[in-house]
């Protein structure tokens, strides 16, 4: 499941709550991304979506990581609006019967989250503002999952 | 007229976010924001900039009806 989320969040609750109930789930892998500050040159990052679209490109990529790594589920929040240094800007959970299901899958997915997903990132600071775009090493990330 | 969305670094080049635009087909709004509007036309160029129109990647030129909802997708970065 994907949720865009216009709040802060605790990624402990929702990894709580992801576990919870759970009888034949033998891994469930999280990561967190957090707003870095880049040493006070990152005062604010701004996340934009486009509602529905952004929601449905990444349901197929989750249902995609689904088939490719025999997950039992997922979930994903992903902030979007202002978001200041500190706070959690996405969380991806994958549960499977496995550790390297879990653990696959979830670097997948967020490989995928940082180049392709539909979000419009812009960082201020005390230079100003700027838009983020996915970098070479994104890129490269991505593409260990083409060839494999 | 198609109500046309922009994203990212492209509605600050426009200056606008979300306006109707009078087209019959995606060639023919191409061809207004040229003409109105060359420096967001000229952004819109980079290879890297996808267009959805009713929230379906297109690649080529498609008709638009009168409620279409077209929306300029820079290059994407989550996380």
């Amino acid at each position: 499941m994907i949720r865009l989320v216009s709040q802060p969040f605790d990624p402990g609750e929702a990894l709580a709550g992801f576990c919870r109930g759970r009888s034949e789930t033998g891994a469930i892998a999280s990561f967190t991304g957090l707003a870095r500050a880049e040493a006070g040159q990152t005062t604010l990052l701004e996340l934009e979506a486009y509602p529905v679209f952004t929601e449905r490109e990444i349901g197929r990529h989750e249902a995609a990581a689904v088939a490719r790594f025999g997950l039992q589920d997922v979930l994903i929040l992903h902030r979007t609006g202002p978001i200041p240094p500190g706070e959690a800007i996405v969380f991806v959970a994958t549960a499977a019967a496995h550790r390297r299901a879990a653990f696959e899958a979830c670097d997948f997915l967020m490989d995928y989250l940082k180049s392709r997903a539909p979000f419009w990132k812009k960082e201020t600071g005390p230079d100003g503002a700027r838009w983020i775009e996915p970098t070479d090493r994104d890129r490269d990330d991505l593409a260990r999952w083409e060839t494999s | 007229m198609a109500r046309v969305l922009l994203f990212g670094r492209l509605a600050d080049v426009a200056g606008w976010r979300e306006r109707d635009i009078p087209a019959r087909t995606l060639g023919e709004l191409r061809g207004w924001i040229a003409t109105e509007d060359p420096a967001l036309f000229e952004a819109l160029q980079a290879p890297a900039v996808r267009t959805a129109v009713d929230q379906s990647l297109v690649s080529l030129d498609v008709d638009l009806r009168p409620d279409s909802e077209v929306a300029f997708l820079p290059p994407m970065s989550g996380g």
